[in-house]
């Protein structure tokens, strides 16, 4: 039976193989050379290089260079501030919203979620340049509106700048997460709810004790997601740089590195910046989840 | 007799609380439902916005506001924006279309047949191979766009069609849903009885496990789809002719020099509307897709 066992190694190799090359080549390669290129600088000997340039090994010094450069630093701390508002209000919100769909009547549930989750189809700089008209005085109906009760609304200043971001990406993704809790609210077995309420269990008891702890996974799940993807901001902030002048060019991790790479040419810069940003990010993930299963462990 | 009193007594108290419920019921789905229409007021009302100013010239884009319609001409808007710079709009939708179309399509088969393979044959390092690929997940994308840019001009395929579809082409979570998918719908008697029958590896994964995996394959689908229809930073970083960009890579460049070309605001305005559209009818009609196979992906915690 030895043609057995070879017909499933080509199956493996034949379903799995392409992939994995795949893999390899666009996400372990780069991570790879990433790591490579901050360790490394270009020695050049001779103006334009023409007296040939090497590769030598620098150690961290990169990485030293980056974390004492104070623009980098305060990018990373605007992230995670950026962070540590966002992800809660984003799951606190997108949960709430959740748990309303689950248990409003059948009428127009179908509407607000499809409306919940319309602005996960528009793509991250488009919803930018569209909040970005709602942000800028003159053209906004948010402000003249503002403006006719009285209040003098600003989203473009320094003081304001990050967290109207942040109300984009909330706009953006509330939706998308909502979907996965309301997806794992689908799942839960109805007649734990008929128990409930033969117990005489009121609403606020049946999701305290019953809904949100069975959604648990999909919270945790939405949350790294979350995470992930505040810590690397991008696209919303180089949009609305041409509306505000508080943005820097180095306002992010993200567009520090970009400009480094391709403004500055300093691509072991760049690189070195690129993998402190995906280290902290994993950290963070990963920190959250050890955090969250032990806790889950222990109750 | 006493015995059916009995039962009809404990039927009136049970109507009796049950109407009370139904009319603290009724209180609470009035509150419900206003706390999601306002939720919806909110994710709506920039959409409304562009629809009105999608239909303004630039005149009233600017003087008149932005919630009512002021002499609308969405035609000559439209018409503007398809023509413009000899119709460099459509040129970039049609780019989109392939580079979402084609990259979900070949992502969604590569992903469908590893998680498959993960899920149903056993070989050397799996669970290995499974978790590096599940730490892929974790990798902040932006992270590698740079050393992607890199490594593409190496072999030269820096601004090319290639150097975004290539990475389009990896979907991570799309093999752990497929892994997951696969374990639950695809059963090992089935895969037994056909290999008794003599059909090859190969025959029994198109007749027979990729309609089984339909709805896990339409789920990876339509996220990759979306993925890479809202992509920015890999477009960004490898493209620099224009013919190559993707729609959301052009309307940015029109907005950037907006401030030095105001007729490019309403440009930019007319182009996101015509973008969004499509893929609002897609989430809208294609609603029940976005649900199956999301509770299979979370994370046990």
């Amino acid at each position: 039976m030895k043609t057995v066992r070879s017909k499933r190694r080509l199956a493996v190799l034949g379903l799995l193989g392409p992939f994995l090359v795949l893999f390899l080549l666009t996400l372990v390669l780069p991570i790879l050379y990433a790591l490579y290129q901050s360790v490394t600088g270009i020695e050049r000997s001779g103006p334009f290089g023409e007296g040939g340039t090497g590769t030598v090994f620098v150690g961290l010094s990169h990485y030293i260079a980056a974390l004492s450069d104070p623009v980098f630093v305060a990018s990373l701390g605007r992230v995670l501030l950026f962070a540590v508002v966002q992800v809660p209000v984003m799951i606190v919100f997108a949960t709430a919203l959740a748990l309303l769909l689950d248990a409003a009547s059948a009428r127009g549930v179908r509407f607000f979620r499809s409306a919940y989750f319309l602005p996960y189809g528009v793509p991250g700089v488009i919803a930018s340049i569209l909040w970005g008209f709602l942000y800028t005085p003159g053209l906004s109906p948010l402000i003249a509106i503002g403006s006719a009760w009285g209040i003098n609304l600003e989203f473009l200043g320094s003081g304001s700048i990050l967290w109207s971001i942040a109300n984009i990406v909330i706009w953006q993704y509330a939706g998308y997460n909502m979907l996965v809790m309301v997806a794992q609210l689908k799942s839960i077995n109805a007649e734990l709810f008929e128990a409930a309420s033969i117990d005489g269990a009121n609403a606020w008891q049946v999701v305290t004790q019953i809904k949100l702890p069975l959604i648990r996974p999909a919270i945790i799940l939405t949350t790294v997601f979350t995470i992930i993807g505040t810590l690397q901001l991008f696209a919303e902030p180089l949009v609305l740089k041409s509306l505000s002048s508080a943005i820097t060019s180095s306002y992010t991790p993200n567009l520090a590195s970009y400009n480094e790479a391709f403004t500055n040419n300093n691509f072991s810069l760049a690189a070195a910046e690129s993998v402190l940003l995906a280290l902290i990010a994993c950290a963070f993930s990963f920190g959250f989840l050890t955090f969250v299963t032990r806790r889950g462990s222990r109750s | 007799m006493t015995a059916d009193n009995a039962r009809i007594r404990t039927l009136d108290s049970h109507l009796m609380r049950k109407s009370r419920r139904a009319q603290h019921g009724a209180r609470w789905r009035v509150l419900v439902t206003a706390a999601l229409a306002v939720a919806a007021v909110y994710f709506l009302f920039p959409i409304y916005w562009l629809i009105i100013a999608a239909t303004k010239s630039t005149g009233s884009l600017f003087g008149s506001s932005g919630f009512v319609l002021d002499k609308p001409q969405l035609l000559t808007n439209i018409a503007n924006v398809l023509t413009y710079n000899d119709g460099v709009y459509g040129r970039w939708v049609l780019n989109s279309v392939v580079y979402s179309g084609v990259g979900a399509t070949l992502a969604t088969f590569l992903s469908i047949t590893a998680g498959y393979c993960f899920a149903k044959f056993t070989f050397c390092g799996r669970e290995a191979w499974f978790n590096v690929i599940l730490a892929g997940v974790m990798i902040p994308g932006t992270a590698l766009a740079i050393p992607l840019f890199l490594i593409m001009s190496q072999v030269g395929l820096v601004n090319t069609f290639w150097s975004v579809l290539i990475p389009s082409l990896v979907s991570p979570f799309g093999v752990y849903l497929g892994r997951i998918y696969a374990t639950a719908a695809v059963p090992d008697s089935l895969l037994e009885a056909s290999r008794l029958d003599g059909a090859s590896e190969f025959r029994i994964f198109f007749t027979l496990v990729l309609r089984l995996m339909m709805p896990a394959a339409v789920t990876v689908f339509l996220f990759q789809f979306i993925g890479i229809w809202n992509n920015f930073f890999l477009p960004l970083v490898m493209l620099s002719d224009q013919s190559l960009y993707p729609i959301t890579l052009g309307l940015v460049q029109w907005q950037s020099v907006a401030d030095r070309h105001p007729e490019l605001y309403q440009l930019a305005v007319g182009g996101a509307l015509l973008s969004v559209i499509p893929i609002m009818i897609a989430i809208v009609s294609l609603q029940r897709f976005w649900k199956a196979g999301l509770t299979e992906g979370s994370v046990k915690g």
